[in-house]
């Protein structure tokens, strides 16, 4: 037991792989650095040593207070719809396991795998003429919706098929508890995990839509991602970036919650 | 607790097919009386838990079939409003709950007044020594206490009918016979009617008061442990019920003639054989015996030893013996057999 222990010599090809892991990484981040900093100059060009300014960011808060809003409010609708929608096409998926709701479970995430600009031109040759509805934020909703919902049922899904749902089912009825008791005081707190991670994903994915968006949206509902495109094209670089610096402040406390939602599940999962 | 609802449980013409036309139970008439613990034995796929989901009221008979508690037909009526208590092999404990909670979960969907509610929660718990674990989440519990807190949660509602599916199954051999003498215990002090089912013949019999005896759909036999133990009404159930040894050979002077010797027998020889059990067979002096037989092997099993016989009936017996003696492999030894434990079967 004399035998001292020495730390293993790092190889060579530790060194290589951390080289350039770190060069992907800057790779990445430095533009999204660079864009938020040029945020918050008096001017891009000179940098940061010209002089740092909040006046881009309050440019942006004031004229393009409406797509934030409208977008927060759009994610916060399709979350209520995915919600409604989502758990209980889940919860049948998972009690009936058949060849029928095994297509209706592939058919759900079509839309993700169809180009979102796709799906938003088939929206509006179908409902493009109901004039109200085609002008309307719902439309965009719509979109949305049809977007995010598989993410709902596949997080929701995935909960109810790591527990044993059926039984415990039964052991509520044999308790004596009809369906509502038993899908609001069992069912629905026991996926929890996944309904969080289903939300936070939703929300997000429905803060961040661009593609089908664009098609979309009127000049009178143009949501967070669309104003960027808009800010970038039509404003100064600055503007643009003090816009980037917005939605970052809004997108990335959501994104740390997801990871979060989303380790508590693997979490649950290995019990 | 009370036992004034205790009802008598009888089905009518029951059977069961599956979806995809699987004969899961075949048309079954079957009395429980009201009190009584009836144990549904028999080896997977035989019926019994089928026939425990028919009386749960989670599956209904096919066609024609009728379940009735008492005089109440309740073949419609589901399974939350038939007032039993359920244990799961499983255990089905709700994961969101603590124990406590999970206790109280029957009481509280039956909006039972609180203070009554945590009356009889506290008096399940009790029963079964589980009070120190009133608040733990259910994960911290090990597979024995989840199952005392599933029994806890079935009888606290005071249900009219107790039943059980496989509920020791899960659980290791030390912890199964902990538990079967406190299920045993519980039994007897509620006076309840239930209905447990079981694959393994130990729990059967020391619990019930009676055995129905399942195979392939049907019930092959019905009658107390010892009914089913001493005198099985065919093959199927002497040879699932213990070790059951068969004596071929041929009738003269009242006797059943085999190359070691012969036991006392008048009538035809049967077709099964006679039958008799290990503990049946008793180690005689030489030269007072009824036959003599070769030790094949000998198994060492502390309180008994179990032999492998030879004495050409043709089939080996299989003989406890509580002497305590070696036997060598080879040995030559004399046995007597008492008549009156001979079982004839003609199927």
């Amino acid at each position: 037991m004399q035998a001292s222990i020495k730390k293993p010599r790092r190889s060579p090809l530790f060194w290589a792989q951390l080289a350039f892991t770190l060069t992907v990484c800057a790779f990445l981040i430095v533009p999204v650095f660079m864009s938020m900093t040029a945020g918050v100059t008096l001017n891009y060009m000179t940098g940061v040593s010209g002089g740092l300014t909040t006046q881009w960011v309050e440019k942006v808060l004031t004229d393009y207070r409406g797509p934030i809003v409208l977008s927060l409010e759009l994610a916060i609708a399709c979350l209520l719809c995915t919600l409604l929608l989502g758990i209980p096409a889940a919860y049948v998926l998972a009690k009936r396991q058949n060849a029928f709701t095994r297509a209706i479970e592939e058919l759900l995430v079509m839309p993700v795998a169809v180009p979102g600009i796709a799906t938003a031109l088939a929206l509006i040759v179908t409902y493009g003429g109901l004039g109200g509805f085609r002008t309307s934020w719902l439309f965009i909703l719509v979109g949305h919706v049809l977007f995010t919902l598989p993410f709902m049922v596949r997080s929701v899904l995935a909960v109810m098929s790591s527990i044993d749902l059926k039984t415990l089912e039964e052991g509520a009825r044999s308790l004596g508890a009809n369906f509502t008791q038993r899908f609001f005081g069992i069912i629905l707190p026991n996926c929890r995990s996944g309904i969080i991670a289903g939300s936070l994903m939703v929300v997000t994915l429905s803060l961040g839509e661009f593609n089908m968006t664009l098609l979309l949206h009127t000049p009178l509902t143009q949501t967070l991602p669309v104003g960027l495109a808009d800010t970038y094209a039509s404003l100064r670089l600055e503007v643009g970036s003090a816009y980037t610096l917005v939605f970052f402040v809004i997108i990335v406390p959501l994104l740390i919650a997801m990871q979060w939602a989303s380790n508590a599940v693997s979490q649950r999962k290995r019990i | 607790m009370n036992n004034a609802d205790n009802v008598s449980i009888r089905l009518e013409r029951c059977a069961r097919t599956f979806e995809d036309g699987t004969r899961a139970l075949e048309a079954t008439d079957l009395t429980i009386q009201a009190g009584e613990t009836i144990v549904f034995l028999g080896p997977s796929g035989c019926g019994k838990t089928t026939t425990l989901r028919l009386v749960a009221g989670l599956d209904e008979p096919d066609v024609g079939g009728k379940v009735w508690f008492g005089d109440e037909d309740v073949t419609a009526i589901p399974i939350e409003r038939r007032n039993v208590g359920m244990v799961f092999q499983s255990y089905a404990l709700f994961p969101n709950m603590s124990v406590e909670e999970n206790v109280a979960y029957g009481l509280r969907v039956r909006k039972v007044p609180a203070d009554q509610r945590e009356l009889r929660v506290q008096e399940s718990l009790e029963m079964m020594h589980i009070t120190d674990l009133a608040n733990r989440r259910i994960d911290q519990l090990s597979g024995g206490q989840r199952q005392r807190v599933a029994l806890a949660r079935a009888i606290a509602p005071r249900p009219r009918v107790l039943l059980l599916d496989e509920p020791l199954t899960a659980l290791d051999a030390k912890l199964r016979e902990n538990l079967r003498v406190e299920i045993d215990r519980l039994l007897r002090s509620l006076g309840i009617t239930t209905v447990y089912v079981t694959h393994d013949q130990g729990e059967a019999m020391a619990l019930g008061d009676r055995i129905a005896v399942m195979d392939k759909g049907r019930i092959a036999q019905i009658g107390t442990p010892e009914e089913i133990y001493r005198a099985p009404a065919n093959a199927f159930v002497a040879d699932f019920i213990g070790t059951m040894n068969r004596l071929f050979g041929r009738v003269e002077n009242n006797s059943l003639v085999f190359p070691g010797g012969r036991v006392n027998w008048s009538g035809p020889p049967p077709a099964a054989g006679l039958m008799f059990r290990p503990e049946d067979l008793q180690l005689a002096a030489p030269g007072s015996g009824n036959f003599t037989a070769q030790v094949v092997s000998a198994f060492f099993l502390g309180d008994h030893v179990r032999l492998v016989l030879d004495a050409g009936a043709p089939d080996f017996f299989i003989a406890r013996v509580f002497e305590r003696r070696t036997f060598a492999k080879g040995e030559t030894l004399e046995f007597t057999l008492n008549p009156h434990t001979l079982v004839s079967l003609e199927k």
